[in-house]
């Protein structure tokens, strides 16, 4: 069989993986310049694409038309997602069915932006191995539903994918450690990342990785983490600066731009905290500096009743398994989120043991992806992953009662026959409605699907007899065939997804997925010239209005100078001038972005050493203009 | 090909759950996908059905219920489908207490709860805890040993001592269910709140 890839498609960062026929052992596959994640942004810009880092630099410029954590959106509907439509930049339209981002001008769905994200990491794969690749393993959260993980394919497809298996994050993890360290007995994995939260419990044994259960919540990670933090910033900024804020035209909460400065800031604060006990935040504004300290307590207090959220699924994994805590043998962390103290405290509790990430945990699950896809080319024949189906699978009944075909926490595959005639004389078509979820009403539960079985010979009610198998594969995805019992022959079934897109939808989208190729290398790098001007010039902008008065009047003039001269340049299309204009500019500024950056140290924090805070201070997008090109 | 086949077991109720679990991952490796990943289409067509047909035989017959179940319906000749093999019904011996509890439960709907009943009603959920504990043990014990030693003269008798077993711990499993809901206290384990009702 030809070469496998393994794709982690995250919230926040995407990797892609192989295996190596030498070691044995799997590799994530660097870009160009050695970084392992691809940042999971898409901006659609009017000369073209762009994607990872170059999407997130313009992320806070250009919010309307830059997409991030579109996994949340996979395989959704307006109404699933509407609440926090807020907090997104870009727009979203109510409709029935799948969710559509109007960004950059046109409509797109969420399978089309995780397929630019898809393509980036098989063309890094495929310049990589210096050949044309095909197949791929991607990963889904565990509890991801059948719509979701339809979306996850059908996206794998869009970027010319043939997505041989999807298969379950935690799961893909505790391979990874399998071909590392794992002892047997019983593992639970515990996974958050940046969107999605998943527990599996596993039986570790002969090189059989069988799941006995999972749980989780699609829509809990990091990114709720830094919502709350931006929040209660907004807040403080709000009642420390309202004298200033009052002339604004915009409400603050309302400037999508300054709620990405913030979203990021109140990241990178984040990720600070986990490994110090305090961080400051500095975050410029046109006629103020917000500063800010903040504790590793105060966060905590922030996001306690969100790591609380995650203990619930647990126990439900545990009791589902038929375990108590101290009957697990060991417990993994993955996933970026897992690095916050308190979440590792509160897994601790839970468990009563020291969990452990010794893989990183970034990493491990588009690491477990390379040795699934390893498994499925042949290369690796000792270790078999039995996986289960998150969520019970059934069908609408009279009175809207679901009647459950497959429990959740089945092993799959796993198939379940029913039969179905018809109610009316001479009746053609058997609708059905298949959802997943485990209330009892139908109502209550996720719709997956309307069947439509057509073709049935006209004869009196009841007399047909129609049997339906519904069949979830190894993917987690169902299947549905039928057969007329008295003839034979197979019964024709459309499938009218609930949210998903067809098979027509996605026929097209493969190929207009051309179209709307990433911009090529030239114009992608003039895009990132110039990307890279215009914050450098709003910084300076922004420092000139503040801190002019701080400086000469000839070094105004002069970094007002600069400053024009790169207005000039950024209208040209030639990337070198464009380029070096920008390092003129910053070289002109750095004066003042010393001066500014003192006095507002100065001014927040009295006699604390200044070089002191600013290592810790200036990461991402609050910096001064002099660290613009960084 | 029944479950007990596909492990090429005997129609029997006495089963080693550890030597099924190990044949179980042995023929994982034969049957799963992922080892046929590169196979012919119609060949990775039957290693799924093998594969989702050898999961629904491990998963019924490694539970000693689900394994009588299943057993009393292949004697039968029922479509072997999933799901209780027998109606609920209520042992006679708690007819009256039954009663009793209905009408509890039916207040609860009617009204609210006070602390007094609540106390009954989880100490009755407790007792009835207790006697499907035992009503498992015996189906899973000299109810399945007897099944067993049994000759086929003696089998259609035990088959409907089996039924019986079955149906009492389909009862009270519903009224432990019903009562955890009029406590607001449903079983969070292992249990599926859609499942058992119809």
């Amino acid at each position: 069989m030809s070469r496998i890839i393994g794709i982690d498609l995250g919230t926040t960062n995407s990797l892609v993986a192989y295996v190596d026929e030498e070691t044995g052992l799997p590799r994530v596959i660097p870009d160009a310049e050695g970084r392992m994640l691809l940042p999971s942004v898409v901006a659609f810009t009017p000369a073209g694409i762009l994607v990872g880092e170059a999407a997130k630099r313009q992320l806070a410029r250009r919010p309307q038309s830059t997409v991030y954590s579109v996994k949340r959106f996979m395989g959704r509907g307006y109404e699933d997602v509407k609440d926090e439509l807020r907090y997104f930049p870009f727009a979203i339209r109510p409709a029935d069915g799948i969710v559509r981002l109007a960004v950059g001008g046109h409509e797109v769905t969420p399978p089309e932006v995780s397929a630019v994200i898809l393509r980036s990491l098989k063309e890094r794969a495929e310049g990589h191995f210096g050949e044309p690749l095909e197949k791929a393993v991607i990963t889904v959260p565990a509890y991801f539903n059948d719509s979701q993980r339809q979306a996850t394919r059908d996206a794998g497809r869009i970027a010319g994918l043939d997505v041989v298996r999807i298969v379950n994050e935690p799961t893909a993890a505790s391979l990874a450690y399998g071909l590392h360290r794992l002892r047997e007995g019983v593992v639970a994995v515990y996974d958050l990342g940046g969107g999605t939260f998943d527990i599996s419990i596993l039986r570790v044994k002969d090189g059989i990785f069988e799941v006995l259960a999972t749980n989780g919540d699609t829509h809990l990670g990091g990114d709720d983490f830094d919502r709350v933090l931006m929040l209660w910033l907004l807040e403080d900024i709000q009642a420390r600066h309202h004298r200033e804020l009052a002339c604004r035209p915009v409400d603050l909460g309302h400037d999508s731009e300054v709620m990405q400065e913030l979203r990021l800031a109140a990241e990178a604060a984040k990720i600070r905290l986990s490994a110090e006990e305090r961080t400051r935040l500095v975050i410029p504004f046109e006629d103020f500096t917000y500063h800010r300290e903040i504790t590793r307590a105060e966060l905590e207090r922030l996001v306690n009743s969100l790591v609380e959220k995650t203990l619930g699924p647990c126990r439900m994994a545990l009791a589902d398994a038929g375990l108590r805590p101290d009957q697990i043998d060991e417990v993994v962390l993955v996933g970026g989120s897992t690095r916050i103290p308190l979440v590792r405290r509160r897994v601790q509790e839970l468990f009563g043991q020291t969990p452990h990430s010794q893989l990183n945990p970034d990493e491990v699950v588009a690491l477990g992806a390379a040795v699934q896809a390893h498994i499925l080319a042949g290369g690796i024949t000792n270790m078999l992953l039995l996986d289960v189906t998150p969520l019970s699978l059934g069908i609408e009944t009279l009175g809207g009662v679901v009647s459950v075909l497959i429990a959740r926490n089945t092993t799959i595959p796993t198939s379940a026959r029913e039969m179905f005639t018809t109610s009316v004389d001479g009746q053609t078509v058997v609708d059905m409605h298949v959802v997943q979820g485990e209330r009892e009403l139908a109502k209550d539960c996720r719709s997956l699907a309307r069947f439509e079985l057509r073709g049935v010979d006209p004869m009196p009610a009841g007399m047909p007899k129609i049997e339906v198998t519904f069949l979830i594969d190894a993917n987690g995805i169902l299947n549905v065939t039928a057969k007329e019992l008295r003839t034979g022959k197979a019964a024709s079934i459309e499938v009218k997804p609930t949210y998903g897109l067809s098979e027509t939808d996605v026929g097209r989208m493969v190929e207009e997925s051309f179209q709307y190729a990433e911009a090529d290398v030239e114009a992608r790098m003039l895009i990132e010239v110039r990307n890279e001007a215009d914050t450098v010039m709003t910084h300076v902008r922004r420092a000139l209005k503040q801190a002019g008065d701080l400086v000469s009047a000839e070094e105004r003039q002069r970094v007002t100078a600069a400053l024009e001269a790169l207005a000039r340049a950024r209208e040209t299309s030639e990337p070198d001038l464009i380029r070096e204009t920008t390092t003129e500019l910053n070289r002109a500024t750095e004066h003042l972005a010393e001066v500014m950056m003192d006095t507002a140290l100065r001014q927040a924090l009295g006699s604390q050493r200044a070089a002191e805070i600013m290592a810790g201070g200036v990461e991402r997008g609050e910096h001064p203009p002099a660290q613009g090109n960084q | 090909m029944n479950y007990f086949e596909v492990f090429g077991l005997p129609r029997r109720l006495g089963i080693d759950v550890a030597e099924l679990q190990r044949q179980f991952y042995e023929l994982s490796r034969r049957y799963h996908p992922d080892f046929h990943a590169g196979a012919p289409p119609d060949e990775q067509a039957s290693a799924l059905d093998a594969s989702a047909r050898l999961n629904a035989a491990y998963r019924t017959l490694r539970d000693p219920v689900a394994r009588i179940e299943y057993l009393v319906r292949l004697e039968e000749g029922r479509e072997t489908k999933e799901g209780a093999a027998v109606k609920a019904q209520a042992p006679p011996e708690l007819l009256e207490e039954m009663f009793e509890i209905q009408e509890a439960l039916a207040e609860a709907k009617a009204g609210g709860l006070d602390e007094g009943t609540r106390a009954t009603l989880r100490a009755q959920r407790e007792r009835l805890r207790e006697r499907l504990r035992e009503a498992d043990a015996k189906l899973a014990g000299p109810l399945s040993a007897a099944w067993d030693a049994a000759d086929d003269s003696g089998r259609p008798k035990l088959r409907e001592l089996l039924k019986q077993g079955l149906a009492t711990r389909a009862y009270l499993k519903t009224v432990i269910e019903d009562l955890g809901q009029a406590l607001g206290e449903e079983e969070g384990t292992g249990e599926h709140v859609a499942h058992h009702r119809h």
